[in-house]
């Protein structure tokens, strides 16, 4: 196995199992707590897949912003709403035939890629990824659509969050 | 390639290492004896009142959800900047629409009220 295959495995399994302690711990906090090492597990993977900037915004953006705001989040819900209780209903087996099924499904379609058994071309050395990604955040033949929609998206979910936090005081 | 990440591998397992460290040099060599005084949360040395799990103003999830889409914006910005240059004009015009669309959002958040603490 090279190097990059034994950092992948372990990181896998970082991965599988703290997102196994997100959906088992029975405590939310410390839920959250294990999420950030899912996450930080993924930045693991994008760093191993040549995307640098990806990695980094996986940790500023996801541990240092969302798995915040998870916390926070558990704050705010009344006490009743944590620790307590079954982690299953009796609709667990319903569910979890759905999500094999979905699985299977997802994992059938994708079986007939190409790159589903063929590794990805390398990206050659000295290429500057990030230069590559601003210029095609802002040419008008490649992503700028997409950039300033994402820009109304930012805004909706601004609107939203001050929408919903401010008017519950009236 | 990944010789290009050793040195933050080796920041991670050095911190953590100092972490471990630390602690377990305290538990090995100290002597524990524990109190229900000692357990208790410290508080300045006051009692604590009430339980350190209460609920949290909803000002907090705010600030936090305002965080992430600045810093969203701001994780735009970079690749952007670093091209800055190159894109000539086109390219700070853009920035422009973008930049004048999130700040609707912060003028209403503004407004709004949502960047005081009452």
């Amino acid at each position: 196995m090279t190097p990059d295959q034994i950092i992948f495995l372990l990181c896998a399994a970082l991965i599988v199992g703290s997102a196994l302690m997100v959906v088992t711990t029975k405590n939310l906090v410390h839920a959250a707590l294990w999420l950030v090492a899912t996450l930080f597990g993924v930045a693991i993977l994008y760093g191993l897949l040549q995307a640098g900037f990806l990695a980094l915004v996986q940790v500023v953006v996801y541990i240092g912003a969302i798995a915040v705001l998870f916390i926070f989040a558990v704050m705010l819900t009344r006490r009743e709403m944590r620790d307590k209780g079954t982690q299953v209903n009796h609709n667990w087996g319903i569910s979890a035939l759905l999500a094999l099924l979905t699985f299977g499904g997802l994992a059938f379609i994708l079986s007939s890629w190409v790159g589903f058994s063929s590794t990805a071309k390398a990206i050659p050395a000295g290429t500057d990824t990030l230069m590559m990604l601003g210029k095609a955040l802002v040419s008008p033949d490649a992503y700028v659509l997409p950039f300033e929609v994402a820009s109304i998206l930012l805004l909706a979910a601004l609107v939203g969050a001050v929408y919903i936090a401010t008017s519950s005081k009236e | 390639m990944l010789l290009e990440y050793a040195a933050i591998a080796l920041f991670i397992i050095v911190a953590t290492a100092i972490g471990f460290i630390a602690i377990g040099l305290g538990n090995f060599f100290g002597p524990r004896s524990s109190t229900e005084i000692k357990a208790m949360p410290y508080e300045s040395g006051m009692d604590p009142i009430g339980p350190g799990t209460r609920r949290l103003p909803v000002r907090f999830y705010l600030i936090a959800v305002l965080f992430i889409l600045f810093d969203i914006e701001v994780v735009f910005f970079l690749p952007w900047a670093i091209v800055f240059r190159q894109l000539g004009w086109f390219g700070l015009v853009e920035m422009f629409i973008f930049i004048i669309i999130l700040l609707v959002g912060y003028f209403y958040a503004w407004k709004k009220g949502a960047l005081e603490w009452e």
